[in-house]
């Protein structure tokens, strides 16, 4: 029995990458999956305001995520709320661990991720923008960031979860990782999966964030082809 | 030897085989890691990798332009297009003898002054100073100023500054370019010579970009 959209388990939806979207920013870019689009845009390193939230040793990273009102069925109202909060500080803690903040002491790098359309894995697909922003921002990185959701959906453990599948499913799994290096940073499930399944299903994350990165990959070498 | 292929954050590059570890990389154990999106340069001596993008790190004996942001007491805050402000000290920016109490430091230098110094003070935490004490080091009269990413700036000045020559031939413009990524420009055609170098900072990375420019300034 094949999925809702008629894709098969391990199946995702199209991908899209672009970058520089977002012109007046230190690096910017956008992913599409299916009918899931962020837009992720990079400000820094440069300087901290108020001073009091500098650190010494280190730079800080500061991470808004934010869905426009338009990008889901039923308007959502503007602004900050206890979802984009969370999302926020967990998007952020994916991706610090990649990022060699000691190398600007007291300085700030500033990550939005905007969601223009949302329709399930919106914080792995901002995940997914804003490492692409941040290499062509020139943050200096131990390593690209790459997520994917993995979940379970009508007893069928499943790959990237649209909207539907992340409303009406037994469990939805959000995973990203370091992908040269094979080191996880975020490892986030709603729902209730048997310790089987989990392994199971963590196979599939590494193999779709394999399949991500190499289009992360191609995205950005594409795009600076042919210096001399 | 030189790749032609744009490394990414995490790419293994080669082996180090005791060799000197340049900027952009780093190691883990002897196995040398891009850290950021740029060329990679490899030969016997060294391996590095020049970012095609990022901000402007001060170090120390870098010939850069700034711009004038405030008065303090002793000397004046410069912005020098980096996370960090510099500082110049009246005693690295006035031959005289200034009598603090009694002088007004804006006659020497005023706010949105553009100046040509040298990066004489960098700590460990990024506390920056600069001088006006060297030979090159001036105050840049009117004219304007565009931000570019600092490691294009060897590619608008070209190879023994064959591509400034060329834009300042062209344009009859005064160009000073500051290792910092900002770029002094005076002159009658200052807008052409502006687009040129912002042509040169977009696409450095393509080939058959000097007879584009050539073609561009016409």
């Amino acid at each position: 029995m094949k999925r809702i959209d008629g894709r098969s388990e391990e199946e995702m939806r199209e991908i899209e990458m672009k970058l520089d979207v977002v012109k007046r920013a230190n690096g910017s870019a956008s992913v599409r999956f299916g009918n899931t689009e962020a837009i992720a845009s990079v400000y820094g390193p440069k300087g901290v305001f108020p001073k009091f939230l500098q650190e010494d040793h280190k730079s800080v990273l500061k991470v808004r995520y934010n869905m426009a009102p338009f990008s889901v069925d039923d308007r959502k109202a503007p602004g900050h709320d206890r979802r984009s909060t969370e999302l926020s500080k967990v998007i952020r803690l994916a991706i610090e661990p990649a990022i060699f903040l000691e190398d600007f002491p007291r300085a700030g790098i500033y990550g939005f991720i905007e969601m223009l359309q949302s329709d399930g894995s919106t914080r792995v697909t901002g995940i997914n923008a804003l490492s692409m922003a941040l290499a062509t921002a020139g943050i200096p990185m131990r390593d690209l960031i790459t997520a994917c959701s993995v979940g379970k959906v009508d007893d069928k453990l499943v790959v990237d979860l649209n909207g539907e599948e992340d409303c009406n499913g037994q469990a939805d799994l959000a995973f990203a990782m370091l992908p040269n290096k094979n080191l996880v940073t975020l490892l986030q499930m709603d729902g209730i999966l048997t310790k089987e399944e989990i392994v199971k299903i963590l196979g599939y994350a590494r193999n779709s964030c394999k399949k991500i990165f190499e289009l992360q990959k191609q995205t950005l070498k594409e795009r600076y082809k042919g210096e001399e | 030897m030189k790749s032609r292929e744009v490394v990414l954050p995490g790419e293994e590059l080669e082996e180090r085989k005791g060799r000197k570890l340049g900027n952009g990389v780093y190691f883990e154990g002897d196995k040398i890691f891009s850290k950021v999106l740029g060329m990679p340069r490899i030969d016997e001596n060294e391996i590095s990798v020049t970012a095609l993008s990022g901000t402007y790190t001060p170090r120390v004996g870098d010939k850069i332009v700034g711009v004038i942001d405030t008065t303090e007491i002793s000397g004046w805050s410069v912005d020098i297009n980096s996370p960090y402000m510099a500082f110049l000290p009246i005693s690295e920016a006035v031959d005289e003898f200034v009598d603090r109490d009694r002088t007004d430091l804006t006659r020497y230098f005023d706010v949105g002054d553009i100046i040509f110094c040298r990066v004489s003070k960098v700590t460990k935490n990024m506390v920056v100073q600069v001088s006006m004490d060297d030979y090159s080091a001036r105050k840049l009269i009117n004219g304007t100023i565009v931000k570019v990413t600092p490691t294009k700036i060897p590619r608008i000045i070209g190879k023994a500054g064959s591509m400034v020559t060329l834009i300042k031939n062209k344009t009859g413009c005064d160009i000073t370019s500051g290792q910092n990524g900002v770029v002094w420009i005076r002159g009658e055609e200052k807008s052409k010579a502006i687009e040129a170098i912002l042509m040169i900072d977009r696409d450095s990375h393509t080939v058959g970009l000097t007879e584009k420019i050539e073609k561009f300034l016409g």
